[in-house]
């Protein structure tokens, strides 16, 4: 033995490391399948060009070019045209529901006006609560439109292949009219931020019992599994609205950002996501067998929650079985709820569609946490 | 009630993988007992006290608990039971008045700052209330956890190795404060290698290999191993052990200070090997009592090991 052989000590470490890292079968598991999944996953769902845009068409004048504009953005496969007919008044109620992203307004007497080259109004108005997308949208819009009218110039509008634009586009950005960034991204932290700390908090709740060796004296005591939940639960909901106030405090102070809607459903959504998180973060902390497990589930959760919830990149552009993904995470919902109270003025009936999937979701991780809270310990 | 056992199981059986933990063990306790178990590390002690008190289902086997199903009646038995574990879990970052009151709220007791009070006052801890239980020692980590343990006044404690690891003056207190309990009525089933806290038991069951080798008191656990102890003193020690290795009727060698304890079955055979050994080298040889810890190594040795053949706990 000698002070010199300190290769002979590291290597002892390392084999010792790699042994541990075998004998833990979850983690050795989540080493090699984490990186596959998530590969797969993001490569194939992430896609930052829109495609498939829901927009509202409000159709006043039948003629065969704007026909040709509404049929031109339903083949170009960025846009999709709801069915119907909406009003104009329909159509608003759409765009804040969030059903739809875009309206296109193809204005009465735009037949005629293009006929003599009067250069008829086309309006556009996006909801630019997310100015990514919509922008990207509009531009795209633009394109198609131009296309479609150069295809019809023939015959009597012909004159109009050539010279000016033959149509004055005239864009509306609603609920976000500079299309300053900070609106969207700041409403979408608040969710990513009570995402990432609630769950991770509630995740180790359980494990970390165990780990020290209290679970058994818990189990012992007259403690039912739904009182231990709550018990666990509530304080964490707490920790999650002192969050929420100082990221609203900020969000107004440094950024900006305006508050539209009714404080009171803000809180009562925010309420809700709070509760789903923490239970799933218990529900992962009933799961795991210690707490560096309860840790990489909720990151495993975690990373699909920002990338296909709409967060860091248009929802609209992922293929539709990332938009499944998406749609049963709770921050997706959350999103849209947020954005639709803060910037677009939203009432609980504006959001309920996006609040019942939240509860379901909560509804559904509550009971696998009951069924997995071991009464005994087998 | 009685005359009614505070626990009566029959056949309990445990497996882990194929192999039984606990295999079929029989138990009765009767009201205000200290009863001992004993029984060597992984024996299967453990295991049956979770039995009891409601922790782990049998796979076979059947018993009550203070007259209640330990299948399906475990949330009463948990209610009426007080159980402490081998390792200490209370909270550590909790203080020490802090971790009673959580206790106390989990049994609903009130009033329940009384109920601390009067605990921190007997375990003689109130100044020492806001201390965290982390910091305190081995000692006052068992003292808390009893005291903790037997706050709700449970009818039947469980004391899984309550005493490993601390000095024996603790040990001591740790024992008297079992006796004033039990004199008060309390039932008690605790489980120790230590045999010195065997003696202190009211009754013995040794646990071997997850199976019950020996019940009784003491006297009567020693009395039915049969063996039989000749002590030499004096001479070369190493040498005589040498020489009494594979002697005819000698079982056990142990050293104990500057004696020999020479343990077999047969009397007469066990002294002629003694004095054959002992021969020439000037030390002497007398008959005494058996000890409780040659009877333990002699049932932990002879016991048939059904774990051995794969299934480890």
């Amino acid at each position: 033995m000698s002070l010199s052989s300190s290769w002979s000590r590291i290597v002892a470490v390392m084999i010792k490391e790699v042994i541990q890292m075998r004998r833990d079968r979850l983690t050795f598991a989540m080493i090699i399948g984490v990186p596959i999944i998530q590969l797969v996953l993001f490569g194939y769902a992430i896609n930052t060009d829109p495609k498939q845009l829901r927009t509202a068409a409000v159709v006043a004048d039948h003629g065969p070019a704007g026909r040709a504009i509404i049929t031109a953005l339903q083949l170009s496969n960025f846009f999709e045209i709801k069915p119907g007919a909406p009003t104009e008044a329909q159509a608003r109620e759409m765009l804040q529901r969030g059903d739809v992203s875009f309206i296109i307004t193809v204005p009465t007497d735009f037949e005629r006006k293009l006929m003599r080259g009067e250069r008829p109004q086309l309006l556009i108005e996006a909801d630019a609560t997310d100015p990514a997308a919509s922008s990207s949208g509009v531009g795209a819009l633009q394109t198609i439109v131009q296309t479609a009218l150069a295809e019809q110039a023939t015959g009597p509008l012909a004159k109009l292949a050539s010279g000016k634009p033959p149509v004055d586009i005239v864009v509306h950005n609603l609920y976000n009219p500079e299309g300053i960034t900070a609106y969207n991204i700041v409403p979408g932290l608040l969710g990513t931020i009570l995402t990432m700390t609630t769950i991770l908090m509630t995740a180790l709740a359980i494990t970390r019992e165990v780990e020290r060796g209290t679970m058994e004296n818990l189990m012992a005591m007259p403690a039912r599994p739904l009182e231990v939940m709550i018990g666990k639960i509530v304080p964490y909901i707490g920790f999650g609205f002192a969050q929420v106030a100082v990221i609203l405090v900020c969000a107004k102070l440094l950024f900006h950002v305006p508050m539209d809607g009714p404080m009171s459903v803000l809180l009562s959504v925010t309420l809700l996501f709070i509760a789903a998180n923490v239970t799933l973060g218990y529900t992962f902390s009933t799961l795991a067998r210690t707490q560096m497990q309860a840790m990489q589930m909720t990151f495993f959760f975690f990373l699909p929650s920002i990338l296909l919830s709409g967060f860091m990149f248009p929802f609209r552009g992922m293929p539709g079985w990332a938009q499944v993904i998406g749609e049963a995470i709770p921050l997706t919902h959350f999103l849209r709820c947020v954005r639709a109270v803060m910037l677009k003025g939203a009432g609980f009936a504006e959001i309920a569609p996006n609040a019942w999937p939240m509860a379901l979701f909560w509804l559904v991780v509550a009971g696998v946490a009951l069924v997995r809270y071991r009464r005994t310990l087998d | 009630m009685t005359d009614e056992p505070i626990i009566a199981i029959s056949e309990l059986t445990k497996r882990y993988n194929g192999g039984a933990v606990v295999d079929h063990v029989d138990l009765t306790v009767r009201r205000g007992e200290i009863v001992g178990f004993l029984g060597p590390n992984g024996s299967g002690k453990t295991t049956t006290i979770r039995m009891i008190c409601g922790l782990l289902k049998p796979d076979e086997g059947s018993g009550t608990c203070l007259g209640y199903d330990i299948r399906t009646d475990a949330d009463h038995i948990k209610l009426e039971v007080g159980y402490m574990t081998q390792r200490f879990s209370l909270y550590e970052d909790l203080t020490i008045a802090e971790n009673l009151d959580f206790v106390a709220r989990l049994y609903a007791l009130k009033p329940r700052a009384k109920f601390v009070a009067d605990t921190l006052a007997r375990l003689g801890l109130t100044d020492r209330r806001n201390q965290l239980a982390g910091t305190l020692s081995g000692g006052w980590k068992q003292r808390l956890a009893l005291a903790a343990s037997v706050m709700h006044q449970p009818k039947l404690l469980l004391l899984d190795e309550p005493t490993a690891g601390v000095d024996p003056k603790v040990r001591r207190e740790f024992w008297d404060e079992i006796h004033e309990l039990a004199a008060n009525g309390l039932t008690v089933l605790v489980s120790t290698h230590y045999m010195d806290e065997a003696e202190r038991c009211h009754r013995i069951v040794y646990i071997a290999y997850g199976k019950v080798v020996a019940r009784g008191t003491v006297a009567e656990v020693i009395a039915q191993s049969g063996l039989h102890t000749v002590v030499v003193t004096g001479g070369d020690e190493a040498a005589i052990v040498h020489r009494l290795k594979g002697l005819p009727g000698v079982e056990q060698i142990a050293p104990f200070g500057n004696t020999l304890h020479v343990v077999g079955l047969d009397r007469a055979l066990l002294r002629a090997s003694v004095d054959q050994a002992i021969a020439g080298t000037g030390a002497q040889a007398a008959d005494d009592a058996t000890i409780l810890e040659d009877v333990f190594i002699r049932l932990m040795d002879t016991a048939p090991d059904n774990f051995a053949a794969g299934a480890k706990q």
